[in-house]
């Protein structure tokens, strides 16, 4: 008969995060963060269709890194209990909190219920009338929820790319601003030795909650309003801003590799290092 | 209940986890309950070019009693459709709402909207599901109608669905009405209707047929020129769904008012 090996609860769990942890630092970056005309979501991302960043509801949004299929899971169930909740009560009381108060419980059943963690960090994020209403809630494998300042990064070096962004965000820049801060950020992690690198506009999801918007406020930006952000380009705030809520995106270019998905993809080709200090 | 891989329907999404809040899955006492809801009554649409027109009256009715003045019966069902319902209206309002959260659901689901046809057959299998009430008095009809974003030809895409009380759909050309007093608004829009009208015109055209309507229906209301009252007119067009403001619906509504003073037949 096989002898059943003794493991404490607390060796269980400390193998479980390591786990998720070393999954969620090989995965490329993305981050969060309010600017003076609402949210801005900025995730490096090399397919054009699997995304890290997306709509759950009116004011709500949310982003990923980690396993596509673990996160894709979580994003479904906050569209459907958002969706469920506005059905039977008011648009109005779907709220930030309560989305990220489902996903903790979900995320703190798995990892101490499921053999495997789910290897994922989450952002659930609000937007109010002012920066200093809006409300970004970050969410890990283990279930624990933070309220961030105004900003936050996640993924592979996150407290590096989190020191560059604190200096870089101010909570009333602008839209062209804050795309350049975030480009930043993400670009200073990851070129050879540590050094900076840089990130070409075909390879960032972008999406902002508009502060000024009424109804759906969520929208991506792509292309060439994409490009005009990035060059800082007087005007390109304004660019996109009318029109209708059209979710459907056009793909733009392709990035050159054949990507299935962007979780899988985040695991190929990034060195499989763990982070010091883990 | 909200982590199973499901589909992308809300619909289906609710049927499991609370299939109380369908409109057909509750049960009904049996005999009839037509007259216990106020009802609401006649919408019109009209293809134009590069897009499409939906007005309707703003009058519910209970028997032979005004229900309610100001009801809105015609509705942005998304970014580019609209839906329009007549009959019940309690029973009407929760469909158009379950069909708004339908079409917004699957488009954040699957990154990508429905297609106008996908959105028209979605709404029959939902009226198809309220047979049973509606056997029972408690029927709804919509008229759907969008602009498609797959049209070859802009100029053409905007098309109009009718539905029956068992479902549908029935694609119509150049226009349709549905409600009360529907046989006169199509009476006023077949004399009138050209093919490739345009947005102003159809808007136009749209309002006076709403008049034909309520000059033969009771339960149709005109214009209320008292209390500043005036059809709801909404557009969808390459550009989106738009609703005209009221300062825009009263100047039709009152041009075509001071029309028939001259003319009473129009």
């Amino acid at each position: 008969m096989a002898m059943q090996f003794y493991a404490s609860p607390e060796q269980i769990m400390r193998d479980r995060s390591e786990l998720a942890r070393k999954g969620i630092a090989r995965g490329r970056s993305a981050v969060v963060l309010s600017y003076e005309g609402g949210v801005l979501f900025v995730a490096e991302n090399l397919s054009s269709t699997l995304h890290k960043v997306s709509e759950i509801y009116d004011r709500i949004g949310f982003a990923a890194v980690g396993r596509y299929n673990e996160f894709e899971n979580l994003r479904r169930a906050g569209v459907r209990m958002a969706d469920l909740n506005g059905l039977s009560y008011d648009r109005r009381d779907v709220t930030g909190l309560g989305l990220a108060n489902a996903f903790a419980q979900t995320l703190g059943a798995i990892f101490t219920e499921q053999s495997k963690p789910f290897e994922v960090e989450i952002c659930v994020a609000e937007v109010g009338a002012t920066p200093d209403d809006d409300s970004l809630y970050r969410l890990t494998y283990d279930g624990s929820v933070n309220d961030e300042p105004g900003r936050m990064a996640m993924g592979g070096q996150a407290e590096a790319i989190t020191g560059v962004l604190k200096n870089e965000h101010r909570p009333e820049m602008s839209l062209s601003e804050a795309v350049r801060a975030a480009m930043k950020a993400l670009s200073s992690v990851g070129g050879e030795g540590g050094a900076a690198r840089t990130i070409a506009a075909n390879q960032l999801e972008v999406a902002v909650l508009d502060r000024r918007r009424v109804g759906r406020t969520f929208r991506r930006i792509t292309g060439a309003a994409l490009t005009a952000l990035l060059d800082g380009e007087a005007g390109a705030d304004a660019a996109p801003a009318p029109g209708r809520a059209k979710t459907p995106t056009v793909p733009t270019e392709e990035a050159k590799k054949p990507t299935t998905s962007a979780g899988s993809a985040d695991l190929e080709g990034q060195p499989q290092e763990e982070r010091p200090g883990e | 209940m909200f982590t199973n891989a499901g589909t992308s329907s809300f619909t289906a999404f609710l049927s499991k986890v609370a299939p109380e809040m369908l409109p057909g899955r509750r049960p009904l006492p049996p005999g009839m309950a037509a007259d216990m809801a106020p009802h609401a009554t006649t919408i019109v649409a009209i293809a134009a070019s590069g897009g499409v027109v939906m007005a309707g009256d703003r009058r519910a009715t209970m028997g032979n009693l005004i229900a309610q003045r100001d009801i809105e019966k015609v509705h942005p069902a998304d970014a580019y459709s609209l839906v329009g319902i007549a009959g019940t209206a309690g029973i009407g309002i929760e469909l158009m709402r379950l069909f708004q959260v339908e079409l917004e659901h699957y488009e954040k689901i699957e990154g990508a909207m429905l297609s106008l046809d996908g959105k028209a057959n979605r709404l029959a299998s939902m009226i198809r599901g309220n047979l049973g009430a509606a056997m029972q008095g408690l029927a709804v009809i919509p008229l759907f109608a969008g602009f498609d974003l797959a049209a070859a030809d802009p100029a053409r895409a905007g098309r109009i669905f009718s539905f029956d009380v068992t479902g549908g759909p029935y694609e119509e050309t150049g226009y349709d009405a549905i409600g009360s007093g529907s046989l006169f608004a199509k009476s006023a829009l077949k004399k009138r209707f050209r093919a490739g009208l345009s947005i102003d015109d159809a808007t136009r055209l749209a309002v006076e047929a709403l008049y034909d309507a309520a000059d033969d229906d009771t339960a149709t209301g005109g214009p209320d020129l008292t209390r500043r009252i005036y059809p709801v007119v909404m557009t969808a067009t390459a550009e989106g769904t738009h609703r005209l403001t009221d300062a825009e619906t009263a100047a039709i509504a009152e041009g075509v008012v001071s029309r028939r003073m001259e003319n009473p037949g129009g």
